[in-house]
């Protein structure tokens, strides 16, 4: 138990840090970058919470696909790649309060449903088979919706980069 | 592990996530805030799931991911569209729609 309290925090501290240096840098590569260390915490929280397939596919679609589109975004919207001023809005630090509410908000009514609720220590890692099982079971009319929505944004992306 | 460890640190991505959407003005970088919300999500539905004992939020997860992939395909497409045709991808310039 204590060992996994130890590795929480280390990833969370890590995941805090690189998430704040995301939306405060000013370059968008290191901001990418930035990006791929949250990304890969993420994942390594996900195994912590048991799910070793979403963590595979989190850095399978993340760290691998997302990222490249992104910097592939980068490239072609940029001339020159490094530092540069003008990536914040004028008013930027109306975000702040707003964010600062949100999240006095979001942490008083955690505290106040889930208290110090402990996960269960017991718990059995969360298999393939069952999450194939949901998927092509109960979620089966979503799973199908999703299809549809990867095929419009394959088509759509496809038409608007297109040139004329 | 408290099942609050994992909820406030999908509060505070979440609320990192929405700064970034309000402050920056390069889209691209707004897409990406937009990624660090969406995390956060994927981190509270797995944390719900190991606590009901139930492979519910896994299954949620992945469509989470599977959207959000989708999501930066056309995002990106958008921003490139705009960037050929005015040179810039500053969203504070986007005012033609304005009334």
């Amino acid at each position: 138990m204590v060992a996994q309290n130890v590795g929480f925090a280390v990833i969370a501290l890590v995941m805090v840090i690189a998430a704040l240096r995301v939306v405060t840098t000013n370059n968008v590569v290191h901001a990418a970058l930035w990006l791929v260390v949250v990304l890969s915490g993420a994942a390594a929280l996900y195994v912590l919470l048991a799910a070793e397939f979403l963590a595979v596919t989190q850095v399978l679609v993340y760290v691998g696909a997302v990222m490249v589109l992104f910097l592939f975004g980068t490239m072609l919207t940029r001339a020159r790649i490094g530092a540069e001023k003008d990536l914040n809005n004028r008013r930027a630090w109306i975000g702040i309060p707003v964010s600062l509410a949100v999240f006095v908000t979001m942490t008083i009514a955690l505290l106040g449903s889930f208290g110090d609720e402990e996960l269960p220590a017991d718990a059995k890692l969360v298999d393939v088979q069952q999450i194939s099982d949901q998927i092509f079971g109960p979620y089966l009319l979503p799973f199908w919706a999703l299809s549809f929505v990867l095929l419009a944004a394959v088509i759509g992306a496809i038409v608007l980069a297109r040139k004329e | 592990m408290l099942v609050n460890q994992f909820l406030v640190l999908g509060a505070v991505l979440f609320c990192i996530g929405v700064y970034g959407v309000i402050a920056r003005k390069n889209a691209v970088l707004v897409l990406m805030s937009i990624e660090l919300i969406l995390n956060s999500v994927n981190i509270n539905l797995l944390a719900f799931a190991l606590r009901n004992g139930s492979a519910d939020g896994h299954t949620f997860a992945l469509y989470v991911i599977a959207v959000a992939a989708a999501e930066v395909g056309v995002g990106l497409g958008l921003v490139l569209l705009v960037y050929r045709n005015r040179r810039s991808i500053a969203l504070d310039e986007l005012s033609e729609l304005r009334g």
